[in-house]
């Protein structure tokens, strides 16, 4: 495998040299050249006007992946609800599935889970394999990975794809070295290509300055992690006698609780049945040598207030400008009366004014709310990186100079030790602040 | 008894993610050219050379410990194997050949794996939570995979570790873990698990000094079609820069006039 330039096309433009990350190109002589730091990014070749990269000696040997169908969910269980990525990524199946003219299939691992069900079909399911077992309860990733590595073998999905979540991001790159197939992370668009049918997976890279487009070559399923709260969640009209209508069970799921709690001498098979017109299948896996490598110790919340930024469909942010960890009291009062959840930069992290797990940015948390309000935040790259993605950002700087106007929807230029005390008051008393 | 070692795997990105769109030609320009430590990286070197101080200095353990870091990249990858040295690792390895560019996780984590081989007595490797360009966060579960150990990624706290288990605290979105597990094992850390040193004097003399050895598919017994792009089963076909068509409304006035139109908009977007 090789990176060649063409230098009979190649003009020493050094559009190629400028686009790479890697100061992997020299021009020589009015030509480029390629040396050693290449990663083989792919950047140079789309670049060129006179299409003088060329990548050779890659095996496009494409095997037959004809018995790969449909397109899988993995439906995160987090003790007592499901995820709501999981439902984003059940609608974005459903557009994949559509694009393939194959089914959507969900699996969903966990403990006494029955109630989860109606909720799942109402973004165009068209089964739900489930394994309902004491062993899942506590989110082991090990155990988890040598389930889903059975049921992919078993069902040999196409496309498989997951939550790109705590959870998600430690267990599905386990599930794919074990399967032996390609893994994409973090997406934040995917697509099928019309002519070859493959997925085409897209996800910010480089702090989110670039986006990157992945396909998976010589290996089944295309497997990828995708970002919670980019896709969009869709719910779809059952259709009557299709599984219940309003998504009632059509069947009493009590009764089957009761058969997959079952336990006694051969409790670690599980039950297996079906319900939802058949659309619920309850897999029968050999769970005998499932045993973990982990002993869970202990959990513990987060103390204070809830801190998973993700959760949030509002964030108030702020930075150094805040002056002190008192005056995030002011942010936490916005947030609240927003339904939203407060955030920081890192120079307010580092001042120990406000908790790591709040961070946003390249070295915290990477977010994308509904709305984002940064208060006192300059707008550093790094920060930037954790929250450009946000559907609206609003700023409020007192410097009109401030990098972070350039990626806000509206900006405040001013003092945010005025502005957002009126801005409570407002919210909390309706009283008009302009009179006359 | 034999040194117990501890492997350190850090990776060499672009100093800088700070990239400027030529307005001309619509494409990216990036600025510097200079490579760098994954930042993430540099808190499991730390870690490292901590655990080493604190096996030792352990009356009960007293065990000795030796450091290791390890990089798969282009040469000049070797500059922050010394880097690594100066911070207090004892010593570094580089796996370089032509034939491992253009790895993606899986060729990565295969090729780490394989120089973690031939260390005897590693029980414990060091990742970063993930890197500054590819940014995935995969190679540290892949790794353990192949090697069937367990892996706890998002390591905050060591709360206890001797030569056969450890127990390690995380961070995972909104909760701590505290699990035991048994060595050898893998764990990712990122900022909260401590506050890197900088370089000592002797530790930049030994840094300069040190011969770094250079191990290619050769030395670690791999095809070719295991390794660089050829051993992976992702492939980036396109890179390209979000559009950013983007316009900034400025809400003027004094503050009251401010608060109100801010207020106004919230209201609008049904963000209220
Ligand atoms: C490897 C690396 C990783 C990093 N990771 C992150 C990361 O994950 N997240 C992150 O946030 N940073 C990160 N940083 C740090 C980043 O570079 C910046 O230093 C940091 O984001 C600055 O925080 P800030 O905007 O709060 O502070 P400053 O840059 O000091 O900005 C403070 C702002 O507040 C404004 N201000 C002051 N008083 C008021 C007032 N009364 N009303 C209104 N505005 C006011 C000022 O005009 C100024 O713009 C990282 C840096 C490096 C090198
Ligand atoms: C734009 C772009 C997008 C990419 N997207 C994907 C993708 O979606 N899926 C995929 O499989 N590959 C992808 N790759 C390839 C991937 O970047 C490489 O496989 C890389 O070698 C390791 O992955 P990472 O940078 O994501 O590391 P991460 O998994 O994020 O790194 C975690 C830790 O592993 C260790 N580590 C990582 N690389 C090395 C190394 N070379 N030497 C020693 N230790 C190391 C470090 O401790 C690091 O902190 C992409 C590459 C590019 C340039
Ligand atoms: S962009 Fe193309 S033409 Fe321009 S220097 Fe690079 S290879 Fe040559
Ligand atoms: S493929 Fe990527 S790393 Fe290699 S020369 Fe082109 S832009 Fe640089």
């Amino acid at each position: 495998m090789e990176i060649k330039v063409d230098e009979s096309t190649c003009t020493g433009c050094s559009l190629c040299k400028n686009v790479c990350m890697y100061d992997a190109i020299d021009i020589v002589g009015k030509k480029a050249a390629i040396n050693e730091n290449c990663v083989f990014c792919g950047a140079c070749i789309d670049i060129c006007k006179f299409k003088s990269i060329e990548i050779t000696g890659l095996s496009q040997g494409y095997k037959d992946f004809s018995q790969y169908k449909g397109v899988m969910v993995f439906i995160e269980q987090q003790p007592g609800s499901i995820a709501d990525v999981s439902y984003e990524l059940l609608s974005e199946g459903k557009k994949l599935a559509d694009a393939l003219g194959t089914e959507l299939t969900g699996i969903l691992l966990g403990y006494n889970l029955s109630q989860s069900y109606p909720e799942i079909f109402k973004y165009g399911t068209d089964r739900l394999y489930v394994i309902d077992n004491e062993i899942f309860e506590n989110n082991l990733d090990d155990i988890y990975a040598k389930a889903l590595v059975q049921v992919i073998h078993r069902f040999k999905p196409d496309i498989f794809l997951a939550g790109a979540t705590g959870f998600g991001r430690t267990l599905i790159p386990k599930v794919a070295a074990i399967i032996k197939t390609g893994l994409t992370a973090d997406c934040t668009s995917l697509a099928i290509d019309p002519e070859k049918k493959i997925l085409l997976q897209t996800r910010p890279t480089f702090g989110g300055n670039v986006l990157a487009t992945i396909i998976t070559r010589n290996a089944r399923p295309q497997m990828a992690t995708v970002r919670p709260h980019v896709m969009e969640k869709k719910q779809i009209d059952v259709k009557p006698g299709e599984g219940g209508s309003n998504g009632k069970p059509d069947v009493d799921i009590a009764k089957h609780a009761e058969s997959i709690s079952l336990g006694g001498p051969d409790s670690n098979i599980c039950k297996s049945g079906e319900d939802y017109n058949g659309r619920v299948e309850y897999i029968e896996l050999d769970i005998s040598n499932f045993k973990t490598k982990y002993k869970l110790i202990a959990t513990e919340k987060e103390t204070g207030q809830s801190i998973n930024l993700t959760d949030y469909d509002v964030i108030v942010s702020g930075g150094r400008g805040i002056g002190g960890p008192e005056n995030f009291g002011l942010l936490k009062e916005l947030a609240d009366a927003l339904g939203g959840v407060v955030g920081a930069s890192r120079a307010a992290v580092d001042s120990n004014w406000i908790s790591y797990p709040h961070q946003v940015g390249q070295t915290g948390k990477t977010v994308n709310p509904k709305a984002y309000i940064a208060c006192g935040i300059s707008g550093a790259i790094q920060h930037l990186a954790g929250m450009q993605t946000s559907d609206i950002i609003i700023a409020i700087n007192k410097d009109p100079d401030a990098p972070i106007f350039k990626v806000a929807n509206y900006g405040i230029v001013g003092d945010l030790f005025e502005i957002i005390p009126k801005l409570i008051k407002r919210i909390k008393y309706g009283n008009n602040l302009i009179q006359n | 008894m034999i040194k117990i070692k501890i492997i350190v795997c850090i990776k060499q990105v672009p100093g800088t993610t700070e990239i400027k769109i030529n307005p001309e030609t619509n494409t990216l320009i990036r600025e510097g050219i200079e490579t760098v430590i994954n930042a993430f990286d540099t808190y499991a070197i730390e870690e490292g050379v901590r655990l080493k101080e604190r096996l030792l200095s352990n009356p009960e353990t007293k065990e000795e410990v030796e450091v290791i870091a390890i990089t798969m990249g282009p040469h000049q990858s070797e500059s922050i194997l010394r880097e690594a040295i100066s911070l207090g690792v004892d010593r570094a390895v580089l796996l370089s050949d032509r034939a491992f560019a253009g790895a993606d996780t899986w060729a990565t984590a295969l090729t780490l794996q394989n120089a973690i081989k031939k260390f005897d007595d590693w029980r414990l490797v060091i990742l970063g939570k993930q890197t500054l360009d590819g940014d995935t966060g995969q190679v540290g579960p892949e790794l353990a995979q192949m090697f069937n150990i367990p892996f706890v990624g998002y390591a905050s706290n060591i709360l206890e570790i001797n030569r056969t288990r450890m127990i390690v605290k995380r961070l995972m979105d909104d909760r701590y873990e505290t699990f035991e597990i048994k060595l050898p094992a893998a764990i990712s850390v990122g900022k909260e698990i401590n506050i890197p040193r900088v370089p000592s004097l002797r530790g930049k003399l030994k840094a300069k000094n040190e011969q770094i050895p250079v191990w290619n598919k050769g030395e670690l017994g791999l095809e070719d079609e295991k390794i660089g792009l050829s051993g992976s089963y992702t492939q980036v076909v396109k890179i390209f820069i979000p559009k950013t068509i983007h316009e900034v409304k400025m809400i003027t006035g004094g503050p009251d006039e401010q608060a109100e139109e801010l207020y106004g908009k919230l209201k609008e977007l049904s963000i209220l």
